[in-house]
């Protein structure tokens, strides 16, 4: 049983961001970046399945030359292999030209299952995980709770609307993980040593194959022309209700008809 | 000028609401170009939606009712709709941010090399162009995003960010029946079981809705009324920093300055005082629902909506309704 990471390096969530006052992007200095939640209980599931079935857990990840961190994170919890996708020409790449290029550099493995977190908490696309299982011609299975892994097949739930289903997939697929699908460990000190030493092999666009025109910004179908900072609050107004019911039926009409949450 | 298509989502053989809300905007967008407003439906035995569709703004209705559509699998639902869009080459297709339109969609967009902008809150257009508002980094930014190229471009829409389409009794539309051709598709998923299920507790930093607590609540016993509520809005619990020094909650509850930072949709702020140190970590919320006895307290200068009262009678009647507005859908 050989599993494909995907993962991604993101700002922390528990950071606040700033928007550059230019609106081309977010201030980037004094971040902490981070291994992407999700992708942590995706590198978690394919450790246990490791541990059950046997086999290799290999991190794959695209990004800046920092993002070797996220992977040496992968890496102390565990994971026996990382691959950084690194690449100039992929600035102003899509989703899509992610995808592909993930697709390449896993094509070049030996793999029966690639997960990926449910998205990544800074563009919270959801986009690369289903493009990646078209590319890479195998089924899918997105945002599951629960992953069990038999004789050429899996087992997995998956959230939706209401309730929940339980889906049999063959494999090879790509799944991607909800984070209450399990508890991911720490780092062991050992774990980071080793992490540490090891090798990070980087590919670039032409080590996977691939020109600009497949996978950079002019295969690029969306492009994020600006960003915003949220938006403000409208002036509120503070109520003294006549009694607690009364208190109570507001609160839920704000949440209903302004905050549109109920 | 090309068509403009909706998604049409349903279960149990009903149109969800936001198929309803995607017709409304799909029917603006159409307007403004002077283009066909169509729906795509896809199911089997789906033939009597086509007329609240038409009700709801549709001119022209596409049906993909065929067997292998019975139930959601990714790769019988990738192909029709691929082919539907291939032979009609819609200009943009509205998809439905649900479960499986986000399951969907982005693999539709690899197969065609279509552009895909997901959590969409807001479409309109440049000129020629498809315009996107997105939020990014778990609220905390906004992005614009343009659409490249000649389409079709595919957006996926969340809920209950447009009002659904009026119902004009009466209105009909083109019905189509799309011929899909299924031989070699492979489809290599299979449901084995549907149940319903509660919502599970969601990560601070990623709720929408936080509910959380300060010295109002007066005692650790109090959280459970706090627990209950965000258990009926699917929401997260946190705190301001005393109950946290308290012993009252772990220290992973505390939002403010020494805590985490949250952006949620809605953070319900129940017997905080609102300390600047507190104020630092919640002010991204999009809204500020305060429920506080001081009429002085800090909080209600940012609150959108400001309860003067005594919470220990306000959170267990707001728990009625909540469940009875939940009930009654």
């Amino acid at each position: 049983m050989n599993v494909v990471v995907c993962i991604k390096q993101v700002p922390d969530t528990e950071q606040p961001i700033r928007v550059k006052p230019d609106g081309s992007g977010i201030e980037e200095q004094g971040l902490n970046w981070i291994l992407n939640y999700y992708d942590e209980h995706a590198v978690e599931e394919a450790l246990r399945l490791r541990e059950k079935h046997g086999g290799t857990v290999t991190v794959v990840c695209v990004g800046p030359p920092r993002a070797t961190e996220a992977i040496r994170t992968a890496l102390a919890m565990g994971a026996d292999e990382g691959v950084l996708i690194s690449d100039p020409l992929l600035e102003g790449a899509d989703h899509l030209g992610l995808a592909r290029a993930l697709a390449r550099a896993i094509q070049r493995l030996t793999w029966d299952v690639v997960l990926c977190g449910r998205l990544a908490t800074d563009d919270n696309a959801a986009v690369v995980g289903p493009a990646l299982a078209e590319f890479l011609g195998v089924p899918q299975a997105t945002a599951i709770t629960r992953l069990e892994v038999g004789e050429g097949m899996a087992r997995v739930e998956r959230e939706v609307e209401g309730g929940a289903e339980v889906l049999e997939v063959q494999l090879p697929a790509v799944f991607t993980v909800e984070r209450t699908i399990n508890e991911p460990r720490y780092p062991t000190l050992p774990g980071i040593m080793r992490a540490k030493r090891q090798e990070i092999r980087t590919l670039t666009l032409a080590d996977l194959g691939l020109a600009p025109s497949e996978a950079g910004a002019q295969a690029a179908r969306v492009r994020t022309v600006r960003f915003d900072p949220p938006p403000r609050r409208e002036a509120g107004e503070v109520i003294r209700p006549e009694n607690p019911e009364e208190a109570a039926e507001r609160i839920a009409a704000f949440l209903r008809d302004v905050a549109k949450v109920l | 000028m090309r068509e403009i298509w909706v998604l049409a989502d349903h279960a149990e053989g009903q149109l969800r609401r936001i198929t309803l809300e995607l017709l409304g905007k799909g029917r603006a967008l159409a307007d403004a170009r002077g283009a066909r407003l169509v729906a795509l439906v896809l199911g089997h035995g789906v033939e009597h939606l086509a007329s609240p569709l038409a009700e709801h703004g549709a001119d022209g209705v596409l049906l993909a009712d065929h067997p292998m559509l019975a139930s959601y699998r990714v790769e019988a639902y990738t192909h029709a709709m691929t082919e539907a869009i291939r032979e009609h080459r819609p200009w943009a297709v509205l998809v439905p941010s649900t479960a499986n339109g986000r399951d969907l969609a982005p693999r539709v967009a690899a197969r065609l090399g279509a552009g895909i902008v997901t959590d969409v809150e807001d479409l309109w257009t440049e000129g020629e162009q498809l315009m996107a508002r997105r939020p990014m980094y778990t609220r905390k930014a906004v992005g614009i995003v343009a659409f490249v190229g000649e389409g079709p471009h595919l957006a996926v829409v969340l809920p209950k960010v447009f009002p659904p389409a009026d119902r004009q009794e009466g209105r009909s539309a083109e019905v189509r029946r799309l011929a899909v051709q299924w031989e070699g598709v492979p489809v290599r998923t299979r449901e084995v079981e549907r149940r319903e299920v509660r919502r599970e507790r969601v990560p601070l930093t990623e709720a929408e809705i936080v509910v959380s607590g300060g010295r109002g609540l007066r005692g650790p016993e109090n959280f459970a009324l706090l627990e209950e509520l965000a258990a009926e809005l699917g929401a997260a619990v946190g705190s301001s920093r005393p109950p946290v020094d308290s012993g009252w909650v772990p220290h992973d509850y505390e939002i403010g300055q020494t805590g985490k930072t949250v952006s949620p949709t809605v953070y319900i702020a129940v017997g905080i005082s609102g300390a600047p140190q507190h104020l630092a970590g919640m002010s991204g919320s999009k809204y500020i629902v305060a429920i506080n006895k001081d009429p002085n307290a800090p909080i209600f200068q940012v609150a959108s909506l400001g309860v003067v009262g005594d919470l220990f009678e306000i959170v267990p009647r707001l728990v009625e309704v909540v469940r009875r507005a939940k009930a009654s859908g």
